[in-house]
């Protein structure tokens, strides 16, 4: 156990390591951000200071070198345009852009396992019928359209949810947490519905897929022939077993909606980290960018080891080496 | 059968079981009957595609769609488990009527510890408290002849071998001391020398139990071991029934003759095996007349023109047939 922990830290170093270097030569061949910090009327000597102060004037490698010496520190250097921490801004918009992902989720899974296993069991059924029909919609229908949709609907015509912002947060370990108030309740449903969308039509289908083929299995007899309810033969032994690829999605979905929330946000005016990222695109900000990508690929990398930990606790065949 | 004094435990009537396909309606089941009396072993014996084990999902409720039961009656103890709901049929399951598989390789949940696979029996069908649960698994595991029992009810189906699995299996088929176990093809998928040690296991522990059991086989040297009379089933139809002795020495349908006689006999090395020629009719369309007589040596006009029913025989035999052997006679 400790031998594989030390393997895959290893490993998720090193995987964090190339994304260093791709994000710095990325960063290094598009645009000069000496330009966004200087005056528009700067001399020369001027910019050309500005070039020696931000460190731009050396050569990639020296670059490369104080880039990654500094991020191991756990310093990602100023934004050029806010002029504080960059780690600083990105931290102070995860919490939001987590919870709306987190709630997304939930409400992805709440729907998708039940409706699943019902379509996975009765394939024949007009409900399971209409099911993926709906579920087929949920993946065709683009976030931007279904969210202005539901604020149409639900903002602007019936008044039942507010159109955008973050409503009241209430501060948990020095976050600031919507979802501890109910006006944050009031705010976050209609972006995690839009959100949530997608990836519950995925999971839902996973899920029917999943139990179809289990439903073949000798064992879900067996299980029947003890005289088992339908409920447990469904979900003790099959939902279970049809369980791993749809654990395997959820966790590619759940670091893609975090690292991408990013239309969603916008649409709601949600002050997450994906509404910074564009503005930042936008104003080169560079700092910020290295941190985002950074700070993505670091939860990509977190996610995936922890599916990998959940794939222990179902299947025991399935051994950490 | 005649013979048999005691009240019957199992009686099936006439059942018959059809899956409606695209292709047609398959009667894999059609118009079976037999009884068996307490304590009891039927061997229900025929080809691959016979029906065999269909009998036996049929007598549990667990014909899936698109099969459906389309007549007939199953009374256990009377009671007729055709007309009995899911809620009563999953009382019965596992409680008074157990199954065990063919392939314990795919029988037990791998997910699932042996310990909470064979719990999940004493949950359903008994009050016991967990510490009661608990105990029988273990004595039960030790008594199918899986040592460290205790340690072992914590092991997940992968860590066994398929003998091993098997007895699992057959434990968890006899937790809850049913009346009846049905027993499809039980042997079939293990090697050749667990084989006979599984069948022996079964028959003390059900002679210990005092429960029937049906012994659903193609094999008939497995069956003229451990059953007290055989059915023989051919198309969804039985063919021919009677005591296991009487009916292996002498039978009076061509159809079982040609199974004893295909089974390989190593005493006489040089002789070519015996197989019956042909195969089994397409089970959605069957011809008029005897589903056998393609197959059939004795075959005559008359065959192909009325379908035999079964009547009675020599002794215990009734078979289903127009021109019977005689004992002794070849087919």
């Amino acid at each position: 156990m400790f031998g594989y922990l030390l393997k895959r830290l290893i490993q998720m170093t090193l995987v964090l390591w190339v994304v260093s270097v791709i994000v710095f030569l990325m960063m290094s061949f598009t645009g000069d951000p000496v330009f966004m910090v200087v005056p528009i009327d700067a001399t020369d000597a001027e910019i050309a200071q500005a070039r020696r102060i931000l460190g731009l004037d050396q050569s990639l490698l020296v670059q490369y070198w104080r880039f990654i010496s500094s991020l191991v520190q756990g310093d990602f250097g100023n934004s050029y345009v806010f002029r504080q921490p960059a780690m600083t801004l990105i931290l102070e918009r995860l919490p939001a852009t987590v919870e709306m992902v987190l709630v997304a989720m939930a409400l992805a899974l709440a729907v998708a396992i039940p409706l699943g296993v019902y379509a996975g069991a009765n394939p024949e059924s007009r409900i399971s019928r209409t099911i993926m029909a709906g579920s087929l919609l949920g993946i065709s229908l683009p976030g931007f359209w279904v969210g202005m949709v539901l604020i149409f609907l639900f903002a602007v015509h019936w008044g039942f949810f507010p159109s955008s912002g973050r409503g009241d947060t209430a501060e948990f370990f020095g976050l600031r947490i919507s979802l501890l108030t109910a006006d944050g309740w009031h705010h976050i449903i209609l972006p995690a519905v839009t959100l949530s969308l997608a990836t519950m039509a995925i999971l839902l289908r996973m899920t029917r897929a999943g139990m179809m083929e289990v439903g073949r299995q000798d064992f879900m007899k067996f299980a029947r022939a003890k005289g088992a309810t339908r409920r447990d033969v469904l979900y003790k032994h099959g939902l279970k077993n049809a369980l791993i690829p749809v654990i395997t999605i959820f966790g590619l979905q759940l670091g893609d909606l975090i690292a991408f929330a990013t239309i969603t946000e916008t649409i709601f005016s949600w002050p997450g980290m994906g509404k910074l990222l564009i503005d930042s695109i936008y104003r080169a900000d560079r700092p910020v960018i290295v941190v985002y990508l950074m700070l993505v690929a670091l939860i990509f990398v977190i996610i995936n080891f922890l599916v990998d930990i959940v794939y222990t606790l179902i299947d025991p065949r399935i051994t950490l080496k | 059968m005649a013979d048999t004094a005691q009240p019957k435990l199992l009686e099936v009537r006439n059942l018959r079981t059809y899956f409606h396909t695209f292709a047609g309606t398959v009667k894999a089941v059609n118009g079976v009957s037999f009884d068996i009396a307490s304590g009891e072993v039927m061997g229900l014996v025929g080809e691959s595609g016979g029906g065999k084990s269909v009998v036996g999902f049929s007598i549990l409720g667990l014909i899936d769609s698109p099969g459906k039961i389309e007549g007939g009656q199953i009374l256990l103890d009377g009671e007729d488990l055709v007309k009995a709901g899911e809620t009563r049929l999953r009382e019965i399951r596992g409680r008074d009527i157990s199954m065990v598989f063919q392939d314990p390789m795919t029988s037990l949940n791998p997910l699932h510890s042996v310990g909470r696979q064979m719990d999940e029996v004493l949950r359903l069908h008994s009050e016991l408290d967990a510490k009661a649960r608990h105990t029988a698994c273990v004595e039960m595991l030790e008594s199918v002849g899986i040592s460290r029992a205790e340690e072992r009810l914590k092991a997940y189906p992968h860590q066994f071998s398929g003998g091993m699995r098997q007895r699992v299996v057959i434990a968890i088929a006899l937790l809850a001391r049913p009346r009846l176990i049905i027993a499809d093809e039980p042997t079939t998928a293990l090697d050749v020398t667990i084989q006979s040690q599984i069948l022996k296991l079964m028959r003390r522990q059900i002679a210990e139990k005092g429960a029937s059991m049906i012994l659903v086989t193609h094999d008939l040297a497995v069956v003229s071991e451990m059953a007290d009379h055989i059915t023989v089933l051919y198309c969804g139809n039985v063919v021919e029934r009677g005591r296991t002795r009487e009916l292996i020495e002498a039978p009076a349908h061509p159809y079982t003759r040609g199974l004893i006689d295909s089974i390989p006999d190593l005493s006489n090395r040089h002789e070519r095996l015996q197989q019956i020629p042909g195969t089994v009719p397409d089970i959605r369309n069957l011809p008029k007349g005897c589903n056998f007589r393609d197959r059939c040596p004795r075959a005559q006009a008359l065959c192909a023109e009325v379908e035999p029913i079964l009547t009675a025989q020599r002794g215990s035999l009734s078979a289903a047939c127009h021109f019977p052997l005689s004992p002794g006679e070849t087919a």
